[in-house]
């Protein structure tokens, strides 16, 4: 049996190909003269990121400039990545406080627990992106490093507060 | 014999000083040269501002004011880069191939007048490289010569879809050269002569070709576009199909030269239809550009001029370039040999008869009854070519493959043989 191809008439303004280039290339140009452009100029403008947006970590610090974390060992044992290393240590008045306190921010997922677990609202994930470093060893970050970020903190999602206002 | 001929021939008529014609022939060598080169390096970026523009987006803006110096830093990119060479090449041809595609556009420019003649205190120079009386067969010869790089990159790289383009590329070019050269025959039966400088007087002084030869200039559009392997007709580039076609093994300043032999080919055929069809270095509505005294300022107004007009040409290129999708193979050959070649032939038909009848009429060249003859005929060839374009469903989507009486044919064949493959259900 025959393969019954359907063969569509259809009208002249359908098929002409005069007719469809004329109008493609009034489209081009009308695009040319008139254009829409949405490109954001990116080192330049910046889009601005969400009061959530959880990226690369800050410390932060009591007012006489210590860090404000007390080496509870919270946020190594929640973090799922296993990225953050923490050594805790004790001074005369038997305060605890972080004698080493890194975050591998190549191995962190930046879910976000570590600060919400934080019960002296020390360590943050942070809103900020621009992260490039040389080598792996730079994305490690220590103590100092993050004590030094001076980028805004992700504000957590409050369920009491779901939209935030 | 021939190269005595041709170097008599190549020797301008008015010449009376030996060193100013060395010298002058030496610095408009060195002018040009390098303004089509720095042209051609910049076209890249406009090519890319222009699609660009065209897509709604901003394009290269980082290198320089605008981005004016991003060929620079691609030319420094190109140079800095690997040469890789395939195992299985041929090393002579891999090489050669790019030089071969670059030299044939840059030669052409040597017969095409770019400004009116400056009549100094050194005589007359003519703003043109070579002056040669037998200019329009040159550049047939030489623009034929264009296809050599194509095929022999295609070949030499031993690479499936190199070979595929190069023998795309010189089948699609073959095939439109010819249509191409036939449809300048009529520019010639009313220039009556080959020499380029006397094509664009003969303009000047009577109409522009586009008026009395709009089909001669859309046929040569279509050819110069198939030629220069541009959408839509890139088919022996073919990204989508063949990674990069002919020039898919080529790396560094090698593939660089492809890049710029396309835009070199791009210029020149601009500069040829500015020259043939739109009266050349002319400036429109007046005559006092093209008779004497030949001074310097008429000299640096009409080569703006030329300069505005192959630019023009070279925006269409882009233009249509990032408006039209590829056509299919078969509807590339179907163009140019059943469309492009019989057109071309009956429009020499045409205008020669017109151009006997208008001269046994008794109307001189020039005057205006033979220009309105010209003309009225003109108008009436063009909306009827493109009514039967319109009609004639040029580039066939493959639903309109065959003509309906033919469909009926093949139907009524293939009804008169069914039978049924499978057995009649028994109940």
């Amino acid at each position: 049996m025959a393969i019954g191809v359907k063969v569509v008439e259809r009208p002249i303004h359908d098929t002409s190909y005069i007719r469809a280039t004329l109008t493609g290339m009034a489209h081009t140009l009308k695009h040319l003269l008139t254009p829409d452009r949405v490109t954001t100029q990116y080192p330049e403008q910046k889009e601005s990121i969400s009061k959530r947006w959880r990226g690369t970590h800050r410390m932060l610090t009591t007012e006489d400039g210590k860090a404000k974390c007390v080496a509870c060992g919270l946020c190594p044992t929640v973090c799922p990545s296993n990225c953050i290393k923490l050594v805790p240590g004790e001074d005369e008045q038997g305060n605890r406080y972080p004698l080493v306190f890194e975050i591998d921010e190549f191995r962190c997922i930046f879910c976000g627990y570590c600060q919400e677990v934080c019960p002296e609202e020390a360590i943050h994930v942070g809103r900020h992106y621009e992260n490039a470093e040389y080598s792996r060893e730079g994305f490690v970050y220590d103590l100092e490093r993050l004590m030094a970020q001076t980028h805004p903190v992700c504000e957590m999602w409050d369920p009491a507060d779901p939209k935030g206002e | 014999m021939t190269m005595l001929a041709l170097l008599q021939a190549a020797t301008p008529s008015s010449e009376p000083h030996v060193l100013p014609f060395f010298v002058f022939t030496a610095i408009k060598l060195i002018a040009v040269f390098t303004v089509y080169m720095v042209g051609v390096a910049l076209l890249t970026l406009a090519e890319r501002k222009i699609s660009a523009w065209i897509q709604d987006r901003h394009g290269p803006n980082r290198v320089g004011w605008h981005g004016l110096a991003q060929p620079v830093a691609d030319g420094i990119k190109n140079f800095v880069k690997e040469e890789t060479y395939p195992a299985a090449a041929n090393i002579p041809l891999f090489v050669l191939a790019p030089a071969l595609a670059f030299i044939p556009a840059l030669v052409t420019w040597a017969v095409i007048p770019f400004a009116a003649p400056w009549e100094g205190r050194w005589g007359r120079i003519e703003m043109v490289l070579a002056p040669m009386p037998i200019g329009f067969l040159f550049i047939l010869a030489i623009s034929s010569l264009g296809v050599y790089g194509i095929v022999l990159a295609g070949w030499s790289s031993n690479n499936k879809y190199s070979l595929l383009g190069g023998l795309r590329s010189s089948a699609q070019m073959i095939s439109y050269e010819i249509a191409m050269g036939m449809s300048t025959i009529p520019v010639l039966l009313l220039a009556g002569n080959v020499s380029l400088t006397k094509i664009v007087n003969q303009q000047a002084f009577e109409t522009w070709n586009v008026l009395n030869l709009t089909i001669a200039f859309f046929i040569f559009l279509v050819a110069a576009f198939a030629e220069t392997n541009r959408l839509p007709f890139d088919l022996p580039e073919a990204e989508s199909e063949l990674i990069a076609g002919y020039h898919s093994e080529y790396s560094a300043m090698k593939f660089s030269l492809f890049f710029i032999a396309e835009y070199a080919n791009m210029v020149t055929a601009s500069a040829l239809m500015a020259t043939l069809f739109f009266g050349g270095w002319d400036i429109p509505f007046t005559l006092w550009d093209n008779v004497a005294p030949h001074t310097g300022l008429k000299t640096f107004l009409t080569l703006g001029c030329f300069a505005t007009k192959v630019l023009f040409f070279v925006f269409l290129y882009m233009w249509i370039r990032w408006t039209l999708p590829r056509f299919r193979y078969d509807q590339l050959m179907s163009l140019g040999w059943k469309l492009l070649l019989p057109l071309a032939l009956g429009y020499i038909v045409a205008i020669a008869t017109t151009i006997v009848t208008l001269d046994s009429l008794g109307f001189a060249r020039g005057s205006v009854p033979f220009h309105a003859g010209l003309i009225l005929l003109n108008i009436a060839a063009v909306v009827i070519l493109f009514v039967l374009l319109d009609r004639g469903r040029v580039i066939s989507p493959a639903y309109s493959r065959l003509d309906k009486r033919e469909v009926d044919r093949l139907r009524a064949v293939s009804t008169a043989h069914r039978t049924p493959l499978l057995p009649e259900s028994g109940d």
